[in-house]
This record gives structure tokens, sequence and C-alpha cells, in this order.
């Protein structure tokens, strides 16, 4: 079955220079090594194909349950002088959050008490 | 050893002020930090300087001194902040003047320079590190600043001389927090493990609000208690670096491990390798753990010798950004704010305005997404179509506006609420200069 990234996980976006970084957290420790297998960093460059990127890279945190992506050229030149709505790119996060990823179970829901990795 | 306590008065220039004065009150600090310079934040303090010599620091600086300088005189509470900007000497005097009307007298305040590389950057012309030439190939005339980013040397210098406040420009981010730490607890500057724990603190303290519940709500799904009186953030350090951060009791917000594993990889690229001037930190293996209701310890950090070179941010003008938006609403909205753009974009063309960059979306549509979610059957109640330019000048740059106001009279159906900008841009390039030809350098003053 697919599912919404956003019904695992949590994502924060930074940005440095040209350069948007997003984390992506699961709710649940059990579901993390799941985003390792779907959410890979050619999975996320597609999700972002639009942005133009120049490389995405994933670096993975098993110990916090968390992927850490950065995209490359993301941001139309970087804050200072880029001409979009959202120049930080503050907003990547919650988009890259509907991305929808295969998953090999049914019993997807928000249960962060228990269970926090 | 006892522990220190290090509170975030603010992670923005803009940030909210009672915040800060309620960790004074209440944090029980040793040490407040006023995070305060953006990126290009120094480009533009330079260009007030330049109109006034007295000018240049962050125009929040009053305020800020006026609500918490008292509290932190009593309480013994020491502020270091790089709200000196582009002028540190002017924002540590305006300090000092402050200080004398509220009576605090014998208050030591330090100004730290040495940050301000311009002559050296332009006399070296490193490259830049987006591998595109050269700080000469920007154009020296268009040129405004070179800041170094300094670590914490004189942050520890300027304590160990006794200053209550501190007020520096550009020093890296967690070096504001590094630097008390280091003071208070003797750390030696190879002490790289140590430094590594001490810069996860400031890593996660300098955004203030963000650590406790700010930037993170969604409502239903990540609810965060009272945000409108978030209490920003402190860490309670150990002398072997060990922290627990949390806030202060009955404040809105929330500490726990979400909102500290946000943060944590917030602005990461590498979390093996994060480069400061004093150690490049290793968060990679950073455990968490709930200790309390809005406590959570942190360890695991660590760190290697810093880099040869420290990064200098050059700030220039880089022609002007011109933009108009219009808003159009119910049925068929999002066909109108298409023909809306398509009508400006025509126009732009037989009206000849020079434009080198071009910029048009609807927001409700595709401002944010740009086509990753391209649907085109998706209908919204109400767009707005956003036209955005970059000009050589800053006529050319008004055009763009110009022309969306004209749809009020001229364009589709309903088109209203009209804004328009036009501003000269002031960018950022990044290059890096031996760490061994830049010095900080500390003057102080007695209230």
């Amino acid at each position: 079955m697919t599912t919404r990234l956003y019904d695992l996980a949590h994502a924060r976006a930074g940005d440095k220079g040209d350069i948007s970084m997003i984390s992506v957290i699961a709710y649940r420790a059990e579901d993390y090594p799941f985003l390792v297998e779907a959410l890979t960093a050619a999975a996320v460059a597609r999700f972002f194909e639009a942005l133009g990127l120049t490389r995405v890279e994933r670096f993975e945190l098993p110990s916090l349950g968390a992927l850490n992506f950065v995209l490359h050229g993301a941001l139309l030149g970087g804050v200072t002088r880029s001409l979009a709505l959202d120049a930080h790119g503050k907003t990547l996060s919650s988009s890259l959050l509907s991305i929808e990823i295969d998953l090999p179970r049914t019993d997807v829901r928000h249960d962060g008490e228990s269970g926090e990795c | 050893m006892k522990t220190i306590r290090i509170g975030a008065g603010a992670g923005f220039s803009g940030d909210r002020i009672e915040p800060a004065v309620e960790l004074v009150e209440h944090g029980r600090l040793d040490y407040l930090v006023f995070e305060c310079l953006a990126e290009r934040t120094i480009a533009l303090a330079q260009q007030v300087k330049r109109k006034n010599p007295a000018g240049g620091y962050d125009p929040l600086l009053e305020a800020r001194m006026r609500a918490v300088l008292p509290g932190c005189h009593r309480q013994g509470v020491r502020i270091i902040s790089n709200m000196g900007a582009a002028n540190p000497i002017a924002a540590a005097r305006r300090v000092i003047e402050i200080a004398r009307e509220l009576g605090l007298k014998g208050l030591k305040v330090a100004a730290l320079t040495g940050d301000d590389v311009l002559d050296l950057t332009l006399d070296e012309n490193p490259l830049l590190l987006t591998g595109e030439g050269r700080v000469a190939d920007i154009g020296p005339d268009r040129i405004l600043s070179a800041n170094a980013y300094l670590g914490a040397d004189g942050i520890v210098e300027a304590l160990g001389r006794g200053a209550d406040v501190v007020i520096a420009g550009r020093v890296a981010d967690p070096s504001l927090f590094l630097g008390p730490l280091m003071h208070a607890f003797g750390w030696r500057p190879d002490d790289w493990e140590l430094l590594g724990r001490g810069v996860l603190v400031g890593h996660l303290l300098e955004c203030a609000g963000q650590l406790s519940g700010g930037y993170f709500a969604d409502p239903g799904v990540k609810p965060v208690p009272g945000l409108a009186r978030l209490g920003f953030p402190y860490a309670e350090v150990s002398p072997d670096g060990a922290a627990v951060v949390s806030k202060v009791a009955g404040s809105g917000g929330r500490v726990d491990l979400r909102t500290v594993k946000e943060q944590l990889l917030y602005e990461l690229s590498d979390p093996s390798a994060y480069v400061t001037p004093d150690v490049t930190a290793d968060f990679s293996a950073v455990r968490l753990e709930q200790v309390g209701p809005d406590m959570v310890a942190l360890s695991g950090a660590c760190g290697r010798p810093a880099p040869v070179q420290l990064k200098v941010s050059v700030g220039y003008l880089d022609g002007y950004a011109g933009e108009g938006q219009i808003a159009y609403a119910g049925v068929q909205a999002a066909e109108r704010g298409r023909l809306a753009i398509e009508i400006v974009r025509e126009r732009l063309a037989l009206t000849s305005v020079a434009i080198d960059e071009l910029r048009s979306e609807l927001i409700g549509v595709d401002a944010i997404f740009q086509g990753a979610d391209g649907d085109a059957s998706y209908s919204s109640r109400e767009v707005r179509a956003r036209v955005a330019g970059r000009c050589a000048t800053l006529q050319a740059a008004h055009a763009i506006g110009a022309e969306v106001e004209s749809l009020y009279t001229n364009g589709p159906a309903g088109g209203g609420g009209v804004t328009r900008s036009a501003s000269a841009v002031v960018a950022i390039a990044s290059t890096l200069l031996p760490r061994d030809r830049i010095r900080p350098h500390i003057d102080m003053e007695v209230a």
C-alpha cells in the first residue's frame, strides 16, 4: 500500500545559501526502517523535480529515527537573491510530507506518545 | 563544579522581547545570548553605517537592553550578542549610555570587532565557494561588506576581562553560546570533544523559540500550547558538556524529543561534520532523553579539529527586484489569475522593460509546489497572481508592480488587493580566508 509521509513523520526545513536542508523524523521508531527504504534521495529529487535541483544527499540518523536531506540548488540562488515567494524554502518540509511512499503495513496513525524513537 | 545556565534571548533580529525578560526573571540564568544576525543583515547595516557613522547596529538593541539590563544587572546575568552588526563599537557605546541612564554604575561592556575583513578580502581576492570565480569577479564597486565568522575566542577573552555585556558583529551563531561555556568551565581551544558538546548546545539554542515549540505546531497532529506566549529555551550545562535543555515553567511552548530533534537537524548538511570556527562538531551519535516535563537531556556529541580557514560572507548589490500581486476569487479564480499573468508578461515585453529574470505564479496553486503537485484540475476559491523580476535599474523593477496594478482597470474581472514593491537586492556570496589573518579585538568600557 502507499501512504502519505505526513502520517509517518514530521519534518523541518532550513537553508544555507542555495541549499535547502529538510529533516524527516519518524513519529515511531518502528517506521524508521521503512523511511530508509522508501524515501530515497532519488525519490526526493523526483518529488522536487520542478525546483531544478542539482544534487540531493541523504544522511541517516538511526539513533534519532531521522533522515536528513540536503537539496543543492533548491533556492533559486539562495534567500538573499531568490525571487521566490518563500525564498528560504521554509515551506518545503510540509510540501515533502505530502509525498506518497510504499509501505508494507496498514495500521498507520499518529501515535507519538508511545514508541517515541 | 557547578552547572551553568545559558538562555536564548532572541533567534532573529525582530524577535519577541518578553520571552527574554521572562528568562532573566525566572530562568536563574548565568548568561543570556541574543542571536540577531541573518546572512545579509551586516551588509544592510553597513549601508546604514555609511550614511550614519553612529548607526549600523541592531534596531532593537535599545529596546532589548532597556528591557533586560536592570534584571541582568541585579541577578548577575551576563549578556552576549551579535547585535553590534556592522558597528559593535557604536552599539557598545549606546549600551553604556543606556546603563548610565538606568543607574547601572560599573557595568562593563565589551565591543568585539575584527570580523570586518573587507580590505583583506579585496586584497586576497579568494575563490567564491560556489566555484564560480573570485571575489573580484563580483565587481569591487558592487561589494558592500565582507565579514568573517569569528569563533568563541574573542568572547572568552572579553568575559575573562570581566565584561558584563559583550557586543559583537559577525560571530558564528553557536560560538555565541560556546564562548561562555569555555570561559565558565576553562575548556581549552583544543578540547575538541567538549567543544563539540558545547556547539551542540549553541546550535540548539541559537534560534531561540524554534527549540521550544516554535516552527513546529500542526493543529491536532503536533499541538503546541500557548504559542502566543512561547517561552524561549535555556540549557543547563555541566562542566563535562552534558546538558539539559528546557524552558521556564508556566511559559508557552514545549520542549520534547520531537522539537529537539527538529532543531538538532535544522540547517545541517552532514550531521557528522558541522563546521564552526571553533570545532568540527559531530552530532551523528547524539542521544536525547526526556528527563522531565519540557526537559530534554543531550549526550553523545563530539568534535574534531577546527577548520584552518574561516568563512567570510561578502555582501554585494545585485540589481533590483520588483514585484506585484493581485487577488482573484470565486469560480474560475485561477483561470483569471493565469490570464492576469499572461497580460503582465505581454505588457512588459510590449513596453520593452529590461528584465534579467522574470517569475510568475499563482499563490494558492503553484507558488510553493511549482508544478510538483501539478494537478491541472486543481481549483482554488481564491488565488493571488504574483509576478516578480530582477532588473538592472530601479525604474524597470517599479514597472513590474505598475503593470500588475494597472490590471485593476485593464485586466481580468474582479481583480483586487494589489500590492507592489521594488527595491535594491543585497545578495551574499561566501568565501574563505586563512584564520591566522583574522584577529578578534576587544574594546572595554565601564558605565
